[in-house]
């Protein structure tokens, strides 16, 4: 529903299957859906027609496009708020450690960093204990140096926790060096216009090996002829 | 120390007419200091304070609680709005003493008719504060409680509260202004005792030592109260607002 209350169709046709505690990254152009998809996959939008199947006992852990930290907490009260009954005691501390959280644990939202918001962010998602992981272009707007050092952090963390991870994303670059499985999507109303298994391991893929990849996506998408090449990076 | 040199200023300016006008309706503030210590000893001061510091308790609570939840349940839902707002414009429209009438009217000249009264005053200032306050709540930070299966109290206590602290605050401060007055004139139309019954019964003597003596010292409490309660409190709720990194 627009602004003015003109139903939009978003999404259509759309059917994505992720194997447990694999990482999927969902690329598409700015605008096309990505966001919705998210939302309706944490349950967050009701609007739709469809089904959801999500791992284990669906504990959710999402990470926003903005951090949506309570400015009024501090940063380890932020963590600790989202974590479940039975989490509530968690010892936090190699988490915070991963993220580099541990000198900042008692300042507030305000004072810190994108950076940093958006590791606490990350923490909160992590601490949780998720089956099941959605990030929605976390590292977007992060100079290159700080969002190369949280992408090798998150792959690290989303490792241990065997969490079934979908990743959104406008960066191309970004989901071959992340993925196990890439899934494209094509402009509004949105739907899935190829897919494609990466099977190194995530991590261990060498800076040529993952522009080689980029490019064969952007011939084979060009092939599509759905979106022009240049709308994706 | 600026407000200590204005006091003395205001102290000395009231001395000064005093002197000047040698009038039985403005007695100096030696006089009214005497009067006032006199009435704290004899416990008639405080008992009297006591009384209008129950009421303004009584009805400030009420009328924030009730205000609170009505303002938030309109702010919420548009159609809770849209039926209890012709009601909520009634109420914010009726002059106060007419209000006060039809409390002593209806429920009797009693304790519960007066703090009604005055509640009832004060209600709807709260509610229309409230109301924006809800209105402005953040539909992100809402999302977040969702996805994380927030407990309803937890979200309660660290979602909705922090974010309808300042109109919590506002509507706090004007409303307690509010009931102050407005607990005067109905201590004054209707009951025994209390600030507002001396000053009526003051009035009708035309003894200005006492209608200052009190006066002044329920503006001095209010100002205490306002200095060692309130003040503090509205530090406290506001340490995390962007603080220098």
């Amino acid at each position: 529903m627009s602004a003015d209350g003109t139903p939009v169709e978003v999404v259509r046709g759309l059917a994505l299957r992720l194997d447990a505690g694999s990482f999927g990254a969902l690329i598409g152009p700015s605008g096309c859906g990505k966001t919705t998809i998210l939302r309706i996959a944490a349950g967050l939008d009701p609007d739709f027609r469809g089904q959801i199947r999500t791992p284990g006992s669906g504990r959710l852990g999402i990470v926003f496009q903005e951090p949506r930290l309570l400015p009024w907490r501090t940063v380890e009260q932020n963590v600790r708020l989202a974590l479940p009954a039975d989490r509530t005691d968690a010892d936090l501390g190699d988490l915070f450690e991963t993220l580099g959280l541990t000198t900042h644990l008692s300042r507030y939202p305000g004072e810190l960093s994108l950076g940093l918001a958006r590791r606490t962010a990350i923490a909160r998602a992590f601490a949780v204990g998720p089956d099941f992981l959605l990030l929605d272009e976390p590292f977007v707007s992060l100079d290159e140096a700080i969002a190369g050092r949280l992408r090798e952090e998150l792959l690290a963390l989303a490792a241990r926790a065997n969490a079934t991870t979908l990743f959104v994303t406008h960066d191309l670059t970004e989901a071959v060096q992340m993925a196990d499985r890439l899934f494209f999507l094509s402009d509004r109303p949105a739907r899935i216009i190829l897919e494609k298994a990466l099977l190194l391991p995530r991590g261990a893929r060498k800076q040529d090996v993952v522009a080689s990849i980029c490019d064969e996506m952007r011939a084979l998408l060009a092939a599509r002829a759905a979106i022009e090449p240049g709308k994706i990076i | 120390m600026p407000r200590a040199y204005s006091l003395t200023a205001l102290i000395a300016i009231w001395a000064i007419a005093a002197a000047l006008f040698q009038s039985r309706l403005l007695p100096g503030p030696l006089t009214i200091g005497a009067a006032v210590l006199g009435d704290i000893r004899s416990g008639e001061l405080p008992f009297q304070m006591a009384w209008t510091l129950g009421r303004v308790a009584g009805s400030f609570a009420i009328a924030m609680v009730l205000g609170a939840i009505a303002g938030y349940a309109m702010g919420r839902s548009k159609t809770v709005d849209r039926y209890a707002d012709p009601w909520l414009v009634v109420l914010l429209n009726m002059p106060a003493l007419v209000i006060i009438i039809f409390a002593y009217i209806w429920i009797g000249l009693n304790e519960t008719a007066a703090i009604l009264a005055v509640a009832i005053n004060k209600l709807p200032n709260v509610i229309v504060v409230m109301r924006e306050g809800a209105r402005a709540l953040d539909p992100e930070l809402d999302e977040v409680a969702k996805a994380y299966q927030f407990a309803w109290f937890l979200r309660i206590r660290h979602i909705v509260v922090p974010q309808l602290a300042p109109y919590l605050a506002a509507s706090s401060r004007s409303g307690l202004s509010i009931v102050w007055k407005i607990v005067l004139v109905v201590e004054l139309i209707g009951r025994p005792n209390g600030v507002g019954f001396v000053l009526g019964s003051a009035f009708s003597l035309f003894d200005m030592a006492r209608i200052l003596s009190y006066a002044i010292s329920f503006i001095v409490l209010m100002l205490v109260i306002e200095s060692l309660v309130v003040q503090p409190l509205e530090r406290r709720a506001n340490r995390w607002r962007r603080q220098p990194a």
